[in-house]
């Protein structure tokens, strides 16, 4: 006989399973079967072949487009961990007031609710040709000519990457942070550890989690992203997203969702890797 | 109150270089917006003028930004309440184990992590395969639950992980069913993180973009229809365009993070009724 508890559950949890199994699963099924299909150049037959994957990992463009895309990530996670602990140290350890505390958290939290598409637009008059900052340059005589490389560039796509995905460090680094027992700090410091000490052996171990959930946050953000490097590149730089959007665009599915298959493996195993270091039931 | 340490300034000036640089382009946008006539997309100002909000009331000008306003405002009200609800039922769902909650926990982390891409184009598949159009109110709404669900759970989590559990105990004790224990004693209680996951609900899909990119069909949503622009407008009326949604998202913020407040307020003041036989 069924327990009654897990009737409950069920049926608590069905309109989640629901929209997960409609919307989650059956897309990452579709995509995987679409994957070995043959497309022409108006429609797609659904056929067994495995030309789609031949071409993908026969192609240099793909070695380069994938090591770009780690490359994005790895730049844009020791940016945002950087900046991200800083903040969240700040505000946990160095805010006395719990109002003040609550406001400025909320300050870094807004943009988070914002769009990011405008976000990235409201970089353009900042870093073009004429920008702020080549107007500003030239007028302090740092440079003579404007930078080129301020705008479509590596530089600021993973400057915008990091405007927009801080957050995701902050918020899960701040709440491990608050929940570290003062007691120890205290203790650190009774025992002679100097600021920097207690930081690097008391601090820094016990927010590892925090850590971790911030890692998988913006590693998949950036590793799945295809608009930020469209739009903060002018099109000139590529990654795995952007090869999955061109592909669309061309009406080659097939293609995209062989590419798609293949991210969404990168981008799983990365995460099981992270797992292996966090409980997120634990930490929530 | 013991002295601050010098580290305490230099990380305060790191924090502001932080908040500056959060919010220093979009205020720089604000500004622009309100270029004359003959104003470029960067400074110097060229005349101060309205001129580029009035476009934005000239239909021709600018397409239909109106029409998708509306679309992304109905859509974002669909996605806030059906997130609500949801996260509520899923949340109480886990508070007890049951066969299939450790697979299903970790099927919402994955539709947090899920490149939106694959979503995007997995379900156009699925639409275009079955011979469905796609479009915003129903391929568009359910992309997007992917995307609002797992934070409206995530914050579900949190809350009944903190939730004490001798309130219901106590209802129960005197007589209530299971109905009227959740929703006399836990809903009220936790009233305002409801407004919290409200406010992701709503805002996440009033921004989403890169999953209703292939799944909102011939009908654009406002951040596709913005997108749109980026390739084809060259003036400021981009600017008061993307000043007039950040100014709507901050109204929107304002007035949850507003609601929450006073919420708290009126509750401190009421204060325990405990032993006043109410």
């Amino acid at each position: 006989m069924l327990k009654n508890r897990h009737v409950t559950g069920w049926l608590q949890a069905a309109p989640l399973s629901l929209v997960l199994i409609g919307f989650l699963i059956l897309p990452i099924v579709t995509i995987v079967i679409v994957s070995f299909w043959r497309a022409t150049e108006f429609s797609i037959i659904p056929a067994f072949s495995l030309e789609n994957y031949e071409f993908l990992f026969g192609s240099q463009v793909t070695y380069r487009v994938f090591l770009a895309t780690f490359k994005y990530a790895a730049i844009t996670w020791a940016l945002t961990l950087l900046i991200g602990f800083t903040v969240a140290y700040y505000l946990a350890f160095h805010i006395r007031s719990q109002t003040v505390q609550i406001a400025l958290f909320l300050l870094c939290t807004i943009p988070f609710w914002t769009s990011n598409i405008i976000r990235m637009i409201s970089w353009i008059p900042f870093l073009g040709r004429n920008g702020i900052a080549n107007s500003a340059l030239i007028s302090w005589g740092v440079i003579d000519e404007p930078l080129e490389w301020l705008l479509y560039s590596d530089f600021s796509v993973i400057l915008a990457f990091v405007h927009l995905y801080t957050l995701f460090m902050v918020v899960p680094i701040f709440n491990t942070m608050m929940r570290i027992d003062r007691a120890l700090i205290e203790a650190a410091y009774d025992n002679g550890a100097s600021g920097f000490q207690t930081l690097r052996h008391v601090i820094f171990p016990l927010t590892k989690p925090g850590i971790m959930i911030g890692t998988i946050f913006v590693l998949t953000l950036v590793m799945g992203d295809f608009i930020t490097v469209r739009f903060m590149s002018g099109s000139q730089k590529a990654n795995v997203g952007r090869l999955i959007s061109n592909d669309i665009a061309l009406l080659q599915y097939p293609s995209a969702a062989a590419t798609a298959v293949v991210l969404l493996c990168t981008v799983l195993i990365v995460i099981g890797v992270l797992l292996r270091f966090v409980d997120i039931r634990k930490e929530l | 109150m013991e002295t601050r340490s010098r580290s305490f300034y230099i990380l305060t000036a790191v924090f502001a270089l932080f908040i500056l640089f959060l919010y220093g382009p979009t205020i720089t946008i604000g500004i622009l917006s309100f270029q004359g006539p003959q104003g470029g997309l960067t400074f110097p100002m060229n005349g101060v003028s309205l001129h580029w909000f009035r476009d934005l009331f000239q239909e021709q000008a600018v397409g239909d930004i109106w029409g998708a306003f509306r679309r992304s405002f109905a859509l974002g009200l669909m996605v806030m309440v059906s997130t609500v609800v949801i996260s509520v039922m899923g949340g109480l769902a886990f508070r007890k184990r049951f066969a299939g909650s450790g697979v299903l926990f970790y099927l919402i982390i994955a539709s947090l992590v899920i490149p939106s891409i694959l979503i995007s184009l997995g379900v156009g598949l699925i639409f275009s395969q079955l011979g469905l159009r796609v479009h915003w109110a129903t391929s568009g709404f359910g992309a997007q639950l992917t995307w609002t669900l797992p934070f409206g759970l995530l914050i579900m989590f949190a809350v009944f992980n903190r939730f004490d559990k001798s309130y219901e105990e106590a209802a129960r004790d005197q007589g209530a069913s299971a109905w009227q224990t959740i929703a006399h004693v836990v809903l009220p209680i936790i009233a305002p993180s409801l407004i919290g996951v409200g406010l992701f609900g709503f805002t996440l899909s009033y921004d989403e973009f890169a999953r209703t990119l292939l799944t909102a069909g011939s009908y654009n949503t406002l951040p596709l229809e913005i997108f749109g622009m980026t390739t084809n407008v060259t003036t400021p009326v981009i600017y008061a365009l993307g000043t007039l949604t950040t100014l709507f998202s901050l109204l929107i913020i304002g007035t949850f993070i507003v609601t929450v407040w006073v919420i708290g307020k009126r509750r401190a003041r009421h204060g325990s009724d405990a032993g006043k036989g109410v």
